[in-house]
């Protein structure tokens, strides 16, 4: 184990230094795009349907929205920024040459991923609270939430983006992983009125349906067993998944 | 941490490194010992092993079989102790094009954990090392290749480094921006700095390093001062001129060369006194002289002489 947190913490510090000269960019797409389906589904989809888990449609959808802007926060960091800087800007070799090693390479990476996804997970739960959409203070154990469900996309977006030959990859990755993902993780629906028993099954694999489910739970308040569950998948698989990453990150950056 | 064994040992030594890659050695029981306060060249043709060779020494790739010690100490057990002391420009300048020459400075002095005030002036001292203050706060997608250059060898000397490694760090570069670039590194070099550049300049090897290796296909092939390795390779005075093949014989009747080298038509021929052979050939063409070059011997000569003039030698 060679991690060193002041050197993953400088690591970090660059990316933020280059986000205070971007955010204005890419903070807005990404803020609305959560925003946006909350209001056009909640209240038009919202309008045909009188109550669902005992709430409004509205209601139903804000905590998974909060998820996926979490989600979509971590995701866009570890996947194309990440690629660009390893395969273009060569970021990782100039850091290589300093006292930093490919372990610190990884924690600040995945610390800035977790740090944005707390940014949009984060403005997207105030937004919520302004409309009185976040049940008070039920609701604040997403604050811890969002960087749990950053720090899951972190560690699966930069497994892939270490394995894959060229960017053209991530239209996949977004396109066939993480939007059928947004459709099926309890965010529209829940998936156990609607799925046979078999495919319920099948569903607990998905990595977005556990924050979903925590994030419901913390805004009804209501904590059954289950939530053991999703914390531990949570967990587990964020850890199994970034030491597969260690192994990638060395690999790549020492060869 | 473990210190110096004595301020005379050599800053870099190497002894039967190799690395492979797959079915194939890139570096092949290579031995390098580059001694204090010299600037050391590493030349050799593209594919010789050179980058991986100082990959190898600032230890960020491991050698398969080996051992590197860089500052008196094993680079594989003391990474980061060996990284804090040395200074990378590397081939492909890594900049942060959105930001300027200072504000990468500060990004870079952070990789090594310097902070403020220190960090600042330490970015201020380099920006005027390397004359980079008309365009200081400019963003650097802005500046010219010279400027960019620059830049990256100032990023390498954030921390003040007891040992700088360039990697071919004038390739691309016009000659004035060249110049200015040896004149840093000479005024390092006197101030304590142990310098290891690989080019493929040799009239910059030459009139910048005191000592040399030669490598080819991952090993050294020859080492020495630039001086040495001409006076002991090849002779002295060297001819060139273009003349068919057919055509050598006869212009060379009774002469024989030290050593003679030809690129398609161009031939090379070095010897230790030029003046008879070139009467000879003014004979031969009478009236319709030929172009023909006489210059002393030089490092480019020993170069091509050792690693061979044929493009199919290096793939």
């Amino acid at each position: 184990m060679s991690l060193s947190l002041p050197y993953a913490l400088a690591v970090w510090r660059r990316n933020a230094v280059m986000y205070k000269r971007t955010w204005k960019w890419n903070i807005l797409p990404n803020f609305f795009e959560p925003v946006l389906y909350l209001f056009s589904i909640g209240i038009g989809v919202g309008a045909y349907i009188s109550e669902i888990g005992g709430t409004s449609y509205i209601a139903f959808l804000a905590p998974g929205l909060v998820c996926v802007a979490a989600m979509n926060g971590a995701s866009f960091e570890v996947t194309y920024n990440i690629y660009v800087r390893l395969v273009f800007e060569k970021t990782y070799d100039a850091m290589l040459t300093t006292p930093i090693e490919p372990d610190d390479v990884l924690a600040g990476e995945v610390l800035w991923a977790v740090t944005r996804a707390g940014i949009y997970g984060g403005c997207f739960f105030i937004v919520l609270t302004l409309f009185g959409l976040a049940p008070l203070p039920s609701s604040l154990w997403v604050i811890l939430l969002i960087p749990l469900t950053g720090l899951l996309f972190a560690a699966i977006g930069m497994v892939f983006s270490l394995r894959i030959p060229n960017i053209d990859m991530f239209s996949f990755y977004f396109t066939l992983f993480l939007t059928p993902l947004f459709l099926f993780s309890d965010v529209f629906f829940p998936l156990k009125e609607r799925l046979a028993a078999p495919w319920l099954w099948v569903a607990e694999a998905l990595p977005l349906l556990h924050p979903v489910r925590l994030a419901r739970a913390s805004f009804n308040g209501e904590f059954s067993a289950i939530v053991l569950w999703d914390l531990a998948y949570t967990l587990g698989m964020s850890a199994l998944l970034l030491l597969w990453a260690r192994r990638g990150v060395r690999d790549r950056l020492t060869q | 941490m473990s210190k110096l064994a004595s301020s005379a040992a050599p800053v870099v030594e190497a002894r039967e490194i190799s690395k492979k890659f797959a079915d194939r050695f890139a570096v092949d029981h290579l031995d390098l010992e580059i001694p204090r306060h010299v600037c050391f060249g590493l030349l050799g043709p593209n594919g010789a092993g050179k980058t991986t060779t100082l990959r190898m020494i600032y230890g960020v790739t491991r050698a398969t079989s080996g051992t590197i010690r860089v500052f008196g100490v094993d680079i594989g057990q003391h990474v980061r102790e060996v990284r804090s002391r040395l200074g990378v420009t590397l081939q492909q300048n890594v900049l942060i094009e959105a930001l300027s020459p200072k504000e990468n400075l500060l990004v870079f002095g952070r990789y090594h954990l310097l902070r403020e005030p220190e960090l600042s002036r330490r970015a201020e001292e380099l920006i005027d090392f390397l004359e980079l203050r008309s365009h200081a706060h400019v963003p650097v997608r802005q500046l010219s290749g010279g400027f960019q250059r620059r830049l990256a060898v100032a990023l390498s000397l954030v921390n003040g480094p007891e040992l700088l490694i360039l990697d071919e760090p004038t390739t691309g570069l016009d000659p004035a921006v060249r110049l200015a670039l040896w004149s840093r590194i000479r005024e390092l070099r006197a101030a304590g700095t142990t310098v290891l550049i690989t080019t493929h300049y040799m009239d910059e090897a030459q009139r910048l390093c005191d000592k040399v290796a030669i490598i080819s296909a991952g090993k050294v092939i020859a080492a020495g001062t630039p001086a040495e390795l001409i006076t002991s390779r090849l002779a002295p005075e060297t001819v060139e001129l273009d003349c068919m093949p057919g055509e050598e014989a006869t212009l060379l009747d009774g002469i024989a060369p030290d050593r003679r080298l030809r690129f398609g038509r161009r031939l090379m021929l070095y010897l230790g006194d030029a003046t008879h052979l070139i009467e000879q050939i003014r004979r031969h063409d009478e009236g319709d002289r030929r172009s023909i070059i006489v210059r002393p011997t030089n490092l480019e000569d020993v170069y091509l002489s050792l690693t061979g003039t044929s493009l199919e030698a290096n793939p």
